[in-house]
């Protein structure tokens, strides 16, 4: 089991733009340096990167949640 | 008998304060709205009552059209200030207030629609005798009217989202072979930040500047305040503002802000309002480029050069009163900055800096105005833009407002987040910037140039080892 930890404090996105698919769903692979999310900082986009492989467990955030930097958005397995 | 008003502010950060603080000398009582963020802002300490409309995404409170106007109606509110940014730009929210037997303080809702779609805004300055960058005639539907339309126009062209703004939906196209390819890219941008795909073509001007006038129109007449220069950009967000600009001779400044009365009585234009013109230094002339039907961040420098308090009138305005002031009783004096000065690390690719302000120190005396939202001990939240304060000056003339300028900055100590004030200094340092000689591709320019020399000077380092 891996975690992806927000590198940022902001507004989490899990898909590049309101009417575009997620980048991720439960089960999906994942390989290093996969975009899992986006986290806005002030207006700015910053996509959040995986830096292990494996498999989408669960997304422990809601799209649009406000999150802290180091909180938990993603376990992989 | 007058009616005592009560003013939701329907918006956050300096200019909720400012609203505010104008509100309060008009003797009306003040709402503030607040996200989940904000419940300790300044603006909930100012305001008579506070109503928390929701979680901290914009989308679901600043931008919560519903929220809004519910926390009016349970407070009794019989006006609304949409600040800038938001739903200030909403005609639909504008439209929805007023059907709730509120005042919406900008213009109608009819007006935003009319000026607020770029080529709708185009068409009426044509009618109006202003003159428009050239370009398409209203929006440009399919690929190959675009390419016809650019070969009579002339590259390079801008390919601008019709319900676009804020810099957003643009793109530059050199030649029919990068038009072929950007066009469906900017469809679908437009498409997707805006909901809206039409878009319209322009001639780029390379090096023009951004110079705006600051109107105030009572639905009868209209008055101008005066150009604002706004050339000092980057990413086409302004960075630093000032009035007059140093450019303009007084004839060209006459036509320029005639023409821009001349398109805002076209419209009845009832509120304050700004309208936008790409300049161009090497031809003296002039070109609408949009309006915006609302108060902007930099209406205060042109406040310091006339003396007139903008959100006072437009709240007068609102409430009905016919314009204050002629033409004639206009006068322009002195000259004004302004620095916005940002959440931001310059040396590490403007990264934005939310986090607490450990310390805090505003620079004061002669000629020296912050507006500011921001105090010691303030955490700055991720959520919303990162304007801290807008530090703005006023002197007799441009040289001497740089300097105050530059000794306001010195005086300014923020901790605790990185900020933009030490890059301000450098910016005003800059000899071009100084004689006011710039275009609002310049800011990049000294930008990259001032990467570059850096990393030249961290060479010797580098063989010493």
């Amino acid at each position: 089991m891996a975690e992806i930890l927000s590198p940022l404090p902001g507004t989490f996105y899990m898909r590049p733009a309101p009417d575009a698919p997620n980048y991720k769903q439960i089960g999906d692979s994942v390989a290093i340096d996969d975009v899992i999310g986006l986290v806005e900082v002030m207006k700015m986009f910053n996509e959040v990167r995986a830096e292990v492989s494996g498999k989408v467990v669960r997304y422990t955030v809601e799209n649009e949640d406000p999150v802290e930097a180091g909180q938990l958005l993603l376990v992989i397995e | 008998m007058t009616q005592i008003h009560k003013l939701l502010i329907a918006n956050r950060g300096e200019i909720a304060v400012r609203i505010a603080r104008a509100a309060q000398e008009l003797g009306l009582q003040t709402v503030a709205v607040v996200s989940d963020a904000d419940t300790g802002s300044l603006v909930a300490q100012m305001a008579d009552e506070v109503v928390n409309i929701g979680a901290a995404h914009p989308g679901k409170s600043y931008l919560n059209a519903d929220a809004i106007l519910r926390a009016a109606s349970e407070t009794g509110a019989t006006m609304v200030h949409p600040g800038y940014g938001f739903l200030s730009e909403n005609a639909a929210f504008a439209r929805r207030v007023t059907q709730q037997g509120l005042i919406f303080v900008g213009p109608s809702a009819e007006t935003i629609e009319c000026m607020g779609n770029k080529s709708v805004a185009r068409e009426t300055a044509r009618r109006a005798g202003v003159p428009t960058v050239p370009g398409s005639t209203g929006t440009v539907d399919d690929l190959e009217t675009a390419v016809v339309v650019a070969a009579e126009v002339g590259y390079p062209v801008m390919i601008k989202a019709s319900a676009g703004g804020g810099g957003r939906g643009i793109r530059v196209a050199n030649s029919e072979a990068e038009l072929r390819q950007q066009m469906p890219l900017a469809q679908g941008e437009a498409r997707a930040a805006f909901g809206d795909d039409a878009v319209y073509l322009e001639r780029f001007i390379a090096r023009a500047r951004h110079i705006e006038v600051q109107i105030l129109g009572d639905g009868k007449n209209v008055i101008h305040c005066y150009e604002r220069e706004c050339s000092l950009q980057r990413r086409r967000q302004k960075i630093v503002e000032e009035a007059p600009s140093a450019t303009l001779s007084q004839g060209t400044r006459d036509a320029l802000c005639e023409a821009a009365v001349r398109l805002a009585t076209a419209v009845g234009y009832c509120s304050a309002g700004t309208l936008e013109f790409l300049y161009d230094d090497e031809s003296s002339e002039f070109f609408f480029i949009e309006m915006n039907t609302r108060i902007q961040v930099e209406h205060s420098v042109s406040e310091l050069v006339t003396g007139v308090d903008l959100v006072r009138e437009m709240l007068r305005i609102a409430m009905g009163e016919p314009l204050r002031y002629t033409q004639d009783q206009i006068v322009l004096k002195g000259a004004a900055i302004e620095c916005r000065l940002n959440a931001e690390d310059p040396e590490r690719n403007f990264m934005p800096q939310p986090g607490k302000l450990s310390a805090l120190r505003w620079p004061g005396g002669p000629g020296v105005r912050v507006d500011s939202h921001v105090y010691a001990g303030y955490t700055i939240p991720p959520f919303y833009d990162s304007l801290l304060a807008k530090l703005i000056v006023w002197d007799e003339d441009r040289a001497s407002a740089i300097r105050r300028m530059q000794r306001a900055l010195a005086e300014t100590r923020i901790e605790g987040v990185h900020s933009t004030v030490a890059l301000h200094q450098e910016l005003l340092a800059d000899p071009s910037v100084k004689s006011g000689h710039f275009h609002t591709g310049y800011l990049e320019q000294w930008m990259a140039q001032r990467a570059a020399a850096k990393a030249q000077a961290l060479l010797p380092d580098l063989t010493a080892h």
